[in-house]
């Protein structure tokens, strides 16, 4: 038993040290990007057009991972993608959280009928195709930031709606709970100080869960050019670019996938591992 | 004296169509033990339920009055029944592994109500805490009050539910089965520590169960519940001498006996459980019309 359960902490432990490190070093390049970043990501300079990464011949020092077409440097544009993957990420990751987990946390626990009107919302909002209603948005929202947060916030919230109401209910049918309420425990006060500390854990997972799928939509709406003002570097945008020239400069394409996948990957361990640290049953 | 419970008449229903208790009668005097069987099914854990307002949903107060305290619960806005409820009786539930809050300390558990109901102050709630593990024979009661509820075994846990259930001083307890799912050895330790504090604390306690062999041991008076009609209300030396309804007699044949636990035991005959059901039959049709 105690052998399990210091394997179980020391995978959890390696899982959060490399997605946390990930994410807090994209966190740390964002944040300061004017000071870390080798070149201006949008100044073009044709005499350093598709300049290879550093390890190749012919690569120049202020250009680590090379440069694309038009002679801006890679490495830069990612920095700068990455301040607009993040700020997607926790804005409509925690917005979605937020109302998702408060309209299923209370259809679980108070059942009757804010249970029978929040259930059947989300049916009918899982009867829309995601992707159709995610451009369909954006159309009558027009591009930009806040439009695609108010698209993935619109679209998603039902996710974390279904298994909050679940867990909910689940824990409401505990003895625990009929005990908080003999001690004289109000309705909300049960959800909040009861109910609430043991759903957590589930909402931590979704909420990184969500983020990366925030920084997935993110790029993916930016690769089909609805996404912010085409000037700003976006990981999707740079991806779009970097197809057109593969077969004469493959980093322009592959380092930005690789920073898009690695970031997606970083955001669902994060959560599985705060979940074994949390979750006070595994703990 | 007017008891410190009264259940006068009191029907409840699943969404109106299946009576689950039929014009129920009880009382609790205070300081009284009060045994209540019936198989299982019968309708015991609702009438508990229905004394601490956790019904479930499902689950409706057709008719009848329960008074605690003298107060009509039924009367009370809900803001004042929980308090009223939370200041004058408590639960030792039956699971002690789903009745601690599986995320929380234990200190708080048991703390919460002391401070957030009663208005205690957290220091003197805290060291009551101490005191009151320390009550039920919790070594390192410190240790414990930090601990989480799957650190421990299921008979401190329940021991734990003990604890918080004496608390704050309640008038009436309600025993929901608390010794079922434990193991033998443990279930004797825990039955006498119940039977130890309610006679210290000088508490009501309507202990629920179906083991006969326990309501000798620690109850007074007896209500036997059958399809949630009660079947006879009488002491207990009135009931173990001559029991006043044949499915009565026949619950007591069917328990091991004390002095001859190996002796021969006879399941409740079939014209009993017949005549049972006429009388609900009968009780059914008189309210109809
Ligand atoms: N949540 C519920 N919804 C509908 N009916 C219920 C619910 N809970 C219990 N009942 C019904 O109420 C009746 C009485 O149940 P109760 O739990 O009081 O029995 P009990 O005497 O405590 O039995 P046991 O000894 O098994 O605990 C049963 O017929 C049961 O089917
Ligand atoms: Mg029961």
């Amino acid at each position: 038993m105690a052998d399990a359960r210091t394997f179980v902490s020391r995978r959890a432990g390696l899982r959060l040290w490399l997605s946390g490190g990930w994410l807090v070093l994209l966190t740390l390049a964002a944040v300061l990007a004017p000071f870390v970043s080798p070149q201006d990501p949008l100044a073009q300079d044709l005499f350093a057009a598709r300049l290879p990464p550093f390890w190749q011949a012919g690569a120049e020092a202020g250009f680590p991972l090379g440069s694309d077409s038009l002679g801006r440097d890679v490495l830069s544009r990612i920095i700068y993608g990455a301040r607009v993957a993040l700020i997607v990420a926790v804005i409509a990751g925690t917005l979605t959280c937020l109302i998702g987990a408060t309209l299923g946390l209370v259809a679980g626990y108070f059942g009757g009928w804010p249970d029978l009107v929040i259930s059947r919302l989300v049916d009918i909002w899982m009867a829309f195709p995601p992707v159709l209603f995610a451009i369909l948005l954006i159309a009558v929202l027009g591009t930009g930031l806040s439009s695609i947060i108010i698209a993935i916030v619109v679209i998603d919230w039902t996710r974390f709606a279904r298994v909050v109401r679940a867990e909910a209910m689940r824990q409401a049918a505990m003895d625990y709970v009929a005990s908080a309420q003999v001690a004289g425990r109000s309705r909300a006060g049960t959800m909040l100080r009861e109910i609430l500390p043991n759903v957590l854990p589930t909402i931590l997972v979704l909420l990184t869960l969500e983020m990366g799928i925030a920084v997935i939509v993110e790029a993916i709406l930016s690769f089909v050019n609805l996404s912010i003002s085409t000037d700003q570097p976006t990981w999707g945008g740079m991806i779009a670019e970097g197809r057109l020239s593969i077969y004469q400069a493959w980093w322009v394409l592959v380092f930005p996938l690789v920073a898009l996948f690695l970031t997606v990957l970083s955001f669902s361990q994060l959560g599985e591992g705060l979940k074994d640290r949390f979750d006070p049953v595994l703990r | 004296m007017s008891a410190f419970l009264t259940i006068e008449g009191l029907n409840v229903s699943l969404s109106g169509v299946l009576p689950i208790l039929r014009s129920v009668d009880l009382a609790v005097h205070a300081g009284e033990v009060r045994g209540l069987v019936g198989e299982s099914g019968a309708g015991k854990s609702m009438i508990g339920k229905a004394i601490l307002g956790t019904l479930p949903r499902a689950l409706r107060i057709e008719s009848g009055r329960i008074l605690l305290d003298g107060e009509d619960l039924q009367r009370m806005r809900p803001r004042d029944r929980r308090r009223l409820i939370g200041a004058k009786a408590a639960l030792i539930p039956q699971d002690p592994l789903t009745a601690l809050n599986p995320a929380r300390r234990i200190g708080p558990q048991i703390t919460d109500r002391l401070v957030d109901i009663l208005g205690w102050r957290r220091r003197a709630a805290l060291s009551r805490a101490l005191e009151l593990l320390d009550e039920v024979r919790i070594t390192d009661p410190e240790r414990v009050m930090r601990a989480y509820p799957h650190e421990l075994s299921g008979g401190m846990r329940q021991r734990i539910l003990i604890a918080s259930a004496f608390a704050a001083e309640p008038r009436l307890i309600v025993a929901d089965e608390p010794t079922t799912a434990l193991d033998v050895t443990v279930q004797k330790q825990i039955l006498r520590l119940i039977r130890d504090m309610q006679a210290r604390h000088g508490t009501a306690l309507l202990f629920v169960t179906h083991d006969l062999g326990v309501v000798s041991k620690i109850c007074q008076t007896l209500t036997v519940l059958y399809g949630g009609l009660v079947l006879e209300d009488t002491t207990i030396e009135e009931f173990f001498a001559a029991p006043g309804h044949p499915y009565s007699a026949a619950l007591l044949g069917a328990t091991p006996k004390y002095t001859d636990p190996h002796g021969s035991l006879t399941p409740v005959p079939q014209s009993v459980i017949d005549a049972a059901n006429a009388q609900l039959d009968a009780f059914d049709r008189a309210r109809r019309q």
